[in-house]
């Protein structure tokens, strides 16, 4: 079967990012079948060294990183970039950090 | 109430959040359900640091007054407790006492009376001070060690109290309505159905799912009403048009969490990667399988922060294509002239922060898009010392820009679009968090005071 590199946000039903209190920052990756996770999830695609390049931090700062079978979701918690809300912020409840993501290209069976 | 004979405790959530209103037709309809208690949480850190810092609350007096009125006679009508918790965002005790005066208001007006029981969160700084220096506070997550002198510039500290608190102030039997400070999101839930006598992980579970309304639900919504029993739990959005599904109440626990199956709180740290859930009717679905950690020690969350100077910003709009090819190098140029102008002033005393949208204002350095679009709103962000000097800094930085030359420039008369006056605009003072910690508690409730008052 011949695939194509297709981005997240074409196969995922949810991807977002927000504040998990005022020191990290979540991202969740919410697939709309069990069919579509595994696809993902079997592509290897997504590691911890694609969000460490992603999000420049080192992959020893990643706080959570994993393929939840239970809810076909991915979720990513990264140490927050700066504090939330002080000097210099750009993104208060970090709600549009997520486009990094939506751009993975995922390896798609052709339709 | 005699909930411990009961074989189900029925909850019912009208909001995610105190003040954000919700439909009063689908409050009602849970009141049919006949519930033991409305929850509802008032809580967040989400909106930032200066409702701690300055002691500002999350909505506006007539927003919480609007939402308080329909639930103080929701409570009278169907005689079960309201929990009301975090009061004002930051849960600090100047908005417990605020939120009382509202209530007390309200009944003023209606010809209300209501037992009413306050549960104060702030900790005292000096008692956090000693259990610091008896090293029984750690960071929580990635956040530096506590710092005496980042706790003595704090403006308040809080802590998040588990459900022991609100079991407390639940024992004399006619209290109607309970204003806590600061608590854990769930705790009110997980109070309610712990002092019925059922599973404390099923409790906590189902308080985690209700503390945001039906966000649990498909569409996500405002009310909701949860049904707990001997070994499972059930969940319903109150709006019809709504529906739980296995997949919305599981995947809802991902939300703003740092993992999506282990979630620690005061108390001990609640294990989902185990439940089960299931359709049972269109709209609701059964939760089993929870688990729950009491763990060796019981730590509370503190929260603080400080107030870190004053800020003003100016706004400009830029669209010549020739200098928004060079914004970077033209934006350095300015800084490093404003920098010289302020030449008296220590550098480090205050900040100059350019947030350009169009280009990178909402990633900065993670912007993986690197060419500029056709039109720039460039924010100019100043912090320093007094109001005066960020807005002096501010007008020094805007009055450069719009006229400082750069190469191949056409347009000779100004280089910026300015959309507003005051062309300087004073922010008042910024806040940062400066306390995020977890303390060991011998007590549970020794920190959180009960005060009961009759108001009428």
């Amino acid at each position: 079967m011949t695939s194509v590199p297709t981005p997240l946000r074409d196969i995922a039903k949810v991807v977002r990012s927000k504040n998990a209190g005022p020191f990290e920052i979540t991202l969740d990756i919410i697939f709309k079948s069990k069919e579509d996770y595994e696809v993902v999830k079997e592509s290897g695609v997504i590691t911890k060294e694609l969000i460490s390049r992603l999000y420049n931090v080192p992959t020893q700062a990643i706080i959570t990183f994993g393929f939840f079978d239970l809810v076909n979701a991915v979720k990513i918690t990264l140490p927050r970039p700066r504090v939330q809300g002080g000097v210099g912020e750009t993104d208060m409840h970090a709600a549009q950090q997520h486009v990094p993501l939506q751009e993975i290209r995922i390896p798609w069976p052709a339709r | 109430m005699a909930a411990s004979k009961n074989d189900e405790i029925r909850i019912l959530t009208p909001s995610g959040m105190l003040g954000y209103g919700f439909p009063i037709e689908h409050l009602r309809l849970g009141l049919e359900q006949k519930p033991h208690a409305i929850t509802i949480d008032s809580g967040s850190t989400d909106s930032g640091p200066q409702k701690l810092g300055l002691g500002e609350m999350t909505c506006s007096r007539e927003a919480y007054m609007k939402d308080l009125e329909v639930l103080l006679e929701a409570q009278r009508e169907a005689r079960i407790p309201l929990l009301i918790s975090s009061a004002g965002g930051d849960g600090s005790n100047l908005h417990v006492d605020a939120f009382r005066n509202m209530i007390a208001e309200i009944s003023r007006k209606r010809g209300w009376r209501f037992k009413l029981a306050k549960i104060y969160a702030d900790i005292d700084k000096r008692h956090i001070a000693r259990e610091l220096e008896a090293g029984r506070i750690e960071p929580l997550g990635p956040v530096p060690p506590l710092d005496p002198r980042e706790l003595a510039a704090a403006t308040v500290v809080v802590a998040q109290m588990g459900a022991e608190p609100f079991l407390k102030a639940l024992e004399p039997e006619d209290v109607d309505v309970v204003v806590s400070g600061r608590a854990y999101d769930p705790a009110p839930t997980a109070a309610m159905a712990i002092r019925a006598g059922f599973d404390p992980a099923l409790a906590w579970h189902m308080g985690k799912i209700m503390e945001c309304g039906a966000l649990c639900a498909e569409p996500v919504g405002r009310s909701v009403i949860g049904y707990l029993r001997q070994d499972h739990f059930e969940i319903e959005p109150l709006n019809p048009a709504e529906r739980c599904t296995t997949a919305s109440v599981a995947a809802h626990t991902l939300y703003e969490k740092t993992h999506p199956f282990l979630l620690a709180g005061p108390g001990g740290t609640l294990d989902l990667s185990h439940c089960t859930y299931e359709q049972v009717s269109d709209r609701r679905v059964r939760v089993s399988g929870s688990r729950f950690d009491p763990g060796k020690r019981y730590t509370i969350k503190l929260e603080g922060a400080k107030t870190a100077g004053w800020r003003s910003i100016f706004i400009a709009g830029a669209r010549d294509p020739i200098f928004i090819s060079q914004i970077d190098s033209i934006l350095d140029q300015v800084i490093a002239g404003t920098r010289a102008y302020f030449g008296d002033v220590p550098e480090e005393a205050y900040r100059i922060i350019p947030h350009i949208y169009g280009k990178n204002g909402v990633m900065g350095d993670l912007e993986p898009v690197k060419t500029p679009a056709h039109e720039l709103c460039i924010i100019v962000e100043v912090a320093a010392a007094t109001q005066a000097l960020a807005t002096a800094i501010c007008g020094k930085a805007r009055t450069s820009l719009m006229h400082c030359p750069y190469p191949g420039r056409i347009a000779t008369a100004g280089n910026i679009a300015s959309p507003f006056t005051p062309l300087e605009i004073p922010l008042g003072q910024a806040c940062e968090f400066n306390v995020y910690h977890l303390m060991t508690v011998d007590s549970p409730t020794a920190l959180f005071p009960v005060r009961y008052e009759e108001i009428s």
